[in-house]
């Protein structure tokens, strides 16, 4: 138990990380590492295959969005970023303080659930669940796929048409 | 539900929420569409946290499981297409900053 503390601490401390610091590509970074250390709790979860996805597409994948897509925005002069980074100070100077503030007062709080759990799932294979009583969940990720095929070849055919036209 | 359990799920659900804290004040206080971005993944994290503790506690480790992953392609596929939203206002405008981002030009 506290292992997963330290580790939602960290957790925690690479979430403000990311929101706070001055570069878009270390805010990428830190949200990539978010990821990887929320993969080491769902191990400790004894949630493998969902870890393994997590770990994948969002430690991996969309970090790989992310920096592809800073990577094509033209980079910043010296004087931009002190003028930025100033202004940033102001703005996100508070932030630590809230998480700090909301934390202690949500850890005072003495919450009683006395929710009665369900009875422990009989069959727990994921591959399962999945394909057999969260049919549903299948074929809404199909049509979220082709919905967003759809999204990104009209989004780049409109961009190439415009090209063409100049 | 026991008091071991009870202890587990109080302090996930305080660092969701703390998390979620942290994510909405990115997007409230941030004028970078990308930075926007990232604070609604925080959001989708807290989320999954909050998801994955649930299973754990209830004993429904694989419905969490199976709940979660389609929150993942959800997440990645809303992510996809908001990024390339983004350069195609970036391309438009030169600029991703939300303040100037005031006039809907078709």
């Amino acid at each position: 138990m506290q292992l997963n503390i330290i580790i939602l601490i960290a957790l925690l401390a690479s979430t403000v990380w990311s929101v706070m610091t001055r570069s878009l590509l270390r805010s990428a970074i830190g949200l990539a590492l978010t990821s990887a250390i929320l993969t080491v709790l769902m191990f400790s979860l004894n949630s493998p295959v969902a870890a393994v996805f997590e770990l994948s597409v969002c430690a991996g994948l969309i970090s790989v969005l992310f920096v592809s897509t800073i990577s094509l925005m033209e980079s910043l002069t010296m004087k931009e970023v002190m003028e930025r980074m100033k202004e940033r100070l102001h703005r996100f100077w508070s932030l630590p303080f809230i998480i700090i503030c909301a934390g202690i007062m949500l850890s005072l709080l003495t919450l009683k659930f006395n929710l009665p759990l369900p009875v422990p799932e009989a069959q727990k294979d994921v591959r399962f669940i999945l394909w057999h009583t969260r049919q549903l969940d299948i074929f809404a990720q199909v049509v979220m796929l082709l919905a967003g095929v759809f999204g990104v070849v009209i989004l780049f055919g409109d961009r190439r048409r415009q090209d063409r036209h100049g | 539900m026991d008091s071991s359990n009870l202890f587990l799920f109080w302090a996930f659900g305080i660092f969701a929420i703390l998390i979620f804290i942290a994510g909405c004040y990115c997007i409230l206080v941030s004028f970078n569409l990308i930075r926007v971005l990232i604070g609604v993944e925080l959001l989708i994290k807290a989320v999954t946290l909050l998801l994955i503790v649930a299973g754990y506690i209830s004993g429904h480790t694989a419905l969490a499981q199976s709940v979660v992953i389609t929150l993942i392609v959800i997440e990645a596929v809303f992510i996809t297409v908001t990024v390339g939203v983004i350069l195609g206002i970036h391309r438009i405008n030169g600029s991703l900053n939300t303040r100037r981002l005031r006039e809907l030009k078709g």
